[in-house]
């Protein structure tokens, strides 16, 4: 009855819990209500910073994921003489999965812990999987960042030590002008949506640089059509116009950017191309050289009162010629004009000039300086910090490109130019960033590293700064599985998830024994290639034996991975577990101090189900993982929360997993011995734990002595010390010098020296994706991209009843004048093909997208049966994925057979590199999209029988 | 016409599409007092439900000056509903004290009148209890003293990311609702059909970029 008040009567029983959101990656706070023990109603969490009691379609479905029938209910095993690949399985018990497991893993531990790859999807849990594979000494280990956004994480932190997303954003509150490159909605989405709403209110300007103007491209005052993968002739014209106009922040850049240090030129030694050092002898002592252009003499840099030359040739008193770093780039950006950028990127060359004035005019007329006195690493005492309102954010668009890096190093270059690093309006950091580079952990580095029953030396994943923090054999051929650190991908330092099982189902570098994945769909969308994946996943050698002998997959749900495995492990929901978002990992820090959040159990787990924390947890504590073993052999924790309690990153370090209510009696922020009740105190405190720190340390952090004086206290950092912004980038000389054969030391086999001297640019260039210079660009003349919708991008549940119904399957949308030239109409089946493939689909026309690009959502596609869905679903039938199109490797050419389709200095996957062509199905052919697979067995506990109506209603009955 | 009526004024300017509003009124209202809210194959081919909101999208104008315009609908509350007379059992009112238009779901008999009538397709018979359904305001919420004055708004208002949804009482020249009607040049849908809809919609402000306008403020803001 619709004018009744009250929806509960006396006798339901009603609760109200905080927890943190989990329907995607965003990680917002939310209260469920609870009726009679049923999910009555998901509510945004007003007291939670990170979304301020909003909260978007997904987190509002969530109920339809906690009752979803596609939940997994109880280990099983492949069926003995079953094939792997259908889906025959029988269950097992918990205590079967894991004696199958610890035997298997402890006999690779002992004679050849490589032979493990674990790999992990959209996990927040990196902190302890990674600890994990340390412990159990496998270097084999990454998450999805390989093929999500590393080009963007690498790009930013070795250009400013920080990056966006997680660890650093737009400062929209501040702002003025907003410029979005490509698509990015899908990170910090949330809090990104109700910035930009406030931002436009406030009468902001937002420009968004996209092929496609769909997402929050939607409310952009100004959209700029640009060819995919053309964002750095963009970027690189922009620096042109503001170096020719003399556009930039030329203080910020003098004081805070390495444009005025001094490199050498043209040497034929291991000094060509390196920064000028007095003091050359010890490295300690070292300083960095300024041109004094006032007496003509070369100066240690931030001499007082010295103006530094940025342009110009210099001779040094031993003859050596030098110039600023400044001067190589408008040398490298001169022939970079807006007319050369209009040709790559199909955007108006007076549309760049005028960009780069509106740009230019705020950094002189628009700065924005607040009262807030700071000091800074040299001693100086600041009144204020101030600077441009020009805010920047960019995620996958710029990333899934095989020259995102390069692409990322020119938007850095800009951000810096423009004089908006960690400053008001600007791009601002989030802890417990900025870091340098040269103190973040190392990959191991040779096959030394790793021994049988002994823990991994170093950490799977890290940093490489020179050739020898690369992970190689004498012989400098990869160690890893996905050849992560090797001098094909130097630095990968999200490792390489798209070419894992590519390269294992060849045994190259090595075959391995067990793959073990977590939360990742790599039998479907998260794998290019998702076809000849799924064969090999199938593929025996001539003994019929598996090329990739056993398969251990942990999912809450019955995706289309699920099917491939050997071994299932039921994972619980979001709702039923504890985790958290540690400062360790991948937290939700403010640009006002370190944030970190918990998950805790709302309800109980289901029937059958582990939360995979515990599971890690148990196998560490079976295969005596010397972290999680006391020195009697006996385990160290009882399980998850135990281990998140009482795990400590070094003896009494005080630093764990969580930074809130630490010390014995939970009064300690951040450091502090473990609490026993810090559990409780999260839950009872909206399952966050927010400092602020005091305004003087939230700004200019790469230079704010009084932060970095606490951050080193708190373990963020190791010393107090500028953390200067790279204009150029002295980290990847290092690795062109040894592929110059000018440096001692680990060389790149002759094959790839090439490769090293082209892409290790300290400066940023412009080329066309990798795979596209071997691409017939004749026969396949269009871009294809993807983008995902806000209703389901970063989440795991497409199969969701109500969000199925907003997108049930996907079309490909075409530029209406591109359709015409090929004689498609609206809503046509066409196939659309490229050199790997080709797919049927229905297409849409449409005028938001430029002419030489087509795109789809992604991951709307499902395989038939997947996902508790009918095996007609829409998903299936007429949803479709982009990724049979797009292969792993790039073509065969030249000396190089299997090198993968990916940014050569970080293993990026280059998702968006694909060309296609387009062209009508026949009025015969069946309406229905290609490829389609055999659908999977009923599994174990599978729901037998689908509900033909759904009434959902919360406490119904139940008492 | 009301004393009192309350609306929604969707702000066209933010929306960027994403259906917040859309599942957050289902799961509001699936179990409230205007539910359940059924699905018809909900893991089948062609599902199909019970939505009290739904978002279309639509483009403007030829590439590139192509606009994308998302665009959330549901019951405007017209202030002179043509649903209302045609409901041959009185099952569709409007109701005196807020203006808010319901259906009586134990006289609804569900011959669709009303749904041929309403001009802006808002309303929605639930196929499986055979009854007209649509936006109530979440009337079972904005009154309910038991919840945090904060929470007295529809499910959609507080999810809704960009805080593209103002809820209030548009003939209260201080509410919320009014002054951004006002302001913000906010219009009716269709308003040669006389419904009067309460619902407004905020338009598209693409206005040009002036870098000074809040420079001072920020500075008096910080300074606070």
């Amino acid at each position: 009855m619709a004018a009744t008040s009250s929806t509960s009567s006396s006798n339901d029983k009603i609760e109200v819990k905080t927890t943190t959101c989990y329907m995607c990656a965003c990680r917002c706070g939310i209260r469920v209500h609870l009726k009679n023990d049923q999910i009555r109603f998901i509510q945004g969490n007003p007291d939670h910073p990170l979304n301020q009691g909003i909260l978007c379609a997904k987190g509002s479905a969530g109920i339809m994921k906690q009752y979803s029938p596609a939940r997994l209910s109880q280990p099983m095993l492949r069926k003995a003489g079953a094939t792997r690949g259908e889906g025959d399985f029988e269950a097992i018990s918990w205590e079967q999965a894991f004696q199958i497991l610890t035997e298997r893993l402890a006999n690779i531990r002992a004679t050849d812990p490589k032979k493990l790859a674990l790999f992990t999807g959209r996990d927040q849990m990196q902190a302890l999987t990674g600890l994990f594979a340390q412990q159990f000494g496998t270097p084999n280990y990454a998450a999805h960042g390989g093929f999500c956004s590393v080009n963007m994480a690498a790009g930013m932190i070795y250009s400013l030590g920080g990056s966006f997303w997680e660890f650093g954003g737009p400062d929209l509150e501040r702002a003025k002008l907003f410029v979005m490159i490509g698509t990015a909605e899908d990170h910090h989405s949330n809090p990104l949506k109700k910035e930009l709403s406030k931002f436009k209110r406030n009468g902001g300007k937002f420009i968004s640089i996209n092929p496609i103007r769909t997402g929050y491209s939607a409310i952009a005052d100004e959209w700029l059509a640009i060819k995919p993968a053309s964002d750095a002739a963009l970027l690189l014209a922009l620096i042109h116009q503001l170096i020719k106009i003399e556009g930039f922040d030329l203080q910020s850049v003098v004081q805070y950017s390495n444009a005025a240090q001094l490199v050498y030129l043209d040497r034929e030694d291991e000094l060509d191309g390196l920064f000028v050092r007095s003091n050359l002898e010890s490295s300690a002592n070292a300083k960095l050289q300024w041109w004094d252009s006032q007496n003509n003499c070369v100066v240690d840099a931030h001499t007082q009162a010295v103006t530094p030359a940025l342009f110009g040739e210099y001779k040094l008193a031993d003859g050596s010629r030098v110039k600023p770093a400044f001067q190589l780039l408008s040398e490298r950006v001169s022939e970079c004009t807006p007319e050369w950028a209009e040709l790559q990127t199909g955007i108006e060359a007076l549309q760049i000039v005028q960009l780069a004035a509106e740009m230019a005019e705020v950094v002189k007329s628009g700065q924005i300086e607040l009262p807030i006195a700071w000091t800074d690493v040299w001693g100086n005492q600041h009144k204020s910090v101030k600077g441009a309102p020009i805010a920047f954010h960019s995620m996958r668009g710029l990333a899934a490109h095989s020259n995102g890096f390069q692409t990322i190093r020119a938007l850095s270059i800009l951000m810096i130019l423009l004089g908006t690093i960690d400053s008001p309006g600007g791009f601002r950091h989030k802890a417990p960033y900025p870091k340098n580079i040269k103190h973040l952990p190392k990959p191991p580095k040779t096959t030394a590293d790793f021994q049988p029953n002994t823990p991994l030396k170093g950490s799977p994943l890290g940093w490489p700064c020179t050739p020898e923090d690369l992970f190689v054999t004498d012989d400098g051929a990869p160690v890893r599985i996905d050849k992560a650190f090797s001098w094909e991908y130097p630095l990968a330092v999200h490792g390489l998830m798209h070419n894992v099982i590519t390269n294992a189902w060849r045994g190259d570098p090595y075959p391995i024994d067990t793959l073990f994945i977590f939360m990742s769909n790599l039998a479907w969308n998260s794998s290019m290639n998702p076809q000849k994946v799924r064969e090999m996943l199938q593929d025996q050698d001539a003994a019929g034996e598996y090329k990739i002998p056993f398969i251990v997959v942990c999912d809450a749900f019955s995706s289309e991975t699920v099917q491939f495995a050997d071994l299932v492990l039921p994972d619980t929901t979001y709702l039923e577990r504890h985790d958290v978002m540690s400062m360790l990992d991948r937290p939700i820090s403010e640009y006002d101090g370190p944030v970190d959040s918990v998950r805790v159990p709302i309800l109980p787990v289901k029937d059958g189900c582990k939360p995979f924390q515990d599971v890690v947890v148990e196998l560490a504590s079976r295969l005596k993982l010397p972290k999680f073993t006391n020195d009697d052999g006996t385990r160290k924790f009882k399980n998850y929360p135990d281990f998140v309690i009482n795990y400590e990153t070094a003896p009494d370090s005080g630093v764990g997993f969580l930074s809130g209510w630490r010390g014995k009696d939970g009064t300690k922020s951040l450091k502090g011995e473990p609490n026993p009740k810090q559990w409780e105190m999260y839950a009872a405190n909206n399952c966050f734990h927010h400092h602020v720190m005091p305004k003087e340390h939230q700004y200019m952090r790469n230079f704010n002595r009084g932060y970095q004086e606490w951050a080193v206290e708190m373990g963020f950092l190791t010393q107090v010390e500028p953390l200067t912004l790279a204009i150029y980038c002295e980290d990847l000389q290092h690795f062109k010098l040894a592929a110059e054969g000018k440096r001692e030391g680990r060389q790149p086999p002759d094959a790839l020296r090439e490769r090293i001297k082209t892409y290790f640019d300290p400066l940023p260039f412009y080329y066309r994706p990798l795979e596209e210079n071997l691409s017939d660009l004749n026969k396949f003349p269009l871009n294809a991209v993807t983008q995902r919708p806000m209703a389901m991008y970063h989440s795991w549940d497409s199969q969701n009843a109500w969000l199925r119904q907003i997108h049930a399957h996907n079309y490909l949308y075409i530029n209406a004048q591109t359709a015409e030239a090929a004689g498609i109409a609206d809503e046509d089946w066409i196939w659309v093909e490229s050199m790997h493939g080709k797919i049927r689909c229905m297409c849409k026309l449409s005028e938001a997208v430029e002419p030489g690009t087509v795109w789809s959502w992604n991951a709307i596609g499902k395989a038939s049966g997947a996902w508790g869905l009918s095996n007609d679903s829409n998903e299936s039938q007429k949803g479709f994925l982009l990724n049979h199109l797009i292969a792993e490797e790039l073509p065969a050419h030249g000396e190089f057979k299997h090198l993968s389709n990916s940014d050569p200095v970080t293993g990026q996957a280059g998702w968006y590199d694909v060309r296609v062509r387009i062209y009508k199905a026949e009025a015969s052919e069946e309406q229905q999209t290609l490829p389609q697979f055999s659908p999977a067995k009923p599994y174990p506990g599978m729901k037998k029988s689908r509900p033909k109506w759904l009434t959902y209603f919360a406490g119904k009955g139940a008492k | 016409m009301s004393k009192k009526q309350l609306a929604l004024a969707i702000d066209l300017n933010v929306c960027v599409g994403c259906s917040a509003c859309v599942t957050s009124c289902k799961q509001w209202n699936t179990s409230g007092s205007a539910g359940a809210m059924a699905d018809q194959n909900p893991y089948d081919a062609d599902p199909s439900g019970t939505f009290f909101n739904r978002v279309q999208t639509f483009e403007v104008g030829s590439f590139p000056n192509t606009e994308v315009v998302h665009f959330p609908k549901s019951c405007m509350h017209c202030e002179n509903p043509p649903c209302v007379p045609v409901c041959p059992t009185g099952a569709s009112y409007k109701r005196a004290e807020d203006g808010i238009v319901l259906v009586d779901y134990d006289k609804c008999i569900g011959c669709n009148y009303c749904s041929w009538a309403c001009p802006w397709g808002a309303r929605e018979l639930d196929e499986f209890k055979k009854v007209m359904t649509k936006c109530t305001l979440c009337v079972d919420r904005i009154y309910d003293e038991s919840l945090d004055e904060r929470d007295r708004k529809p499910a959609c208002v507080l999810s809704c990311p960009t805080g593209a949804r103002i809820f209030g009482d548009i003939k209260d020249p201080a509410s919320d609702i009014a002054q951004a009607i006002d302001s913000r040049n906010g219009y009716q849908l269709m308003p040669e059909w006389e419904t009067n809809p309460a619902n407004h919609y905020l338009p598209r402000d693409n206005k040009n970029f002036d870098q000074h306008a809040n420079a001072d403020k920020s500075k008096d803001e910080e300074q606070k």
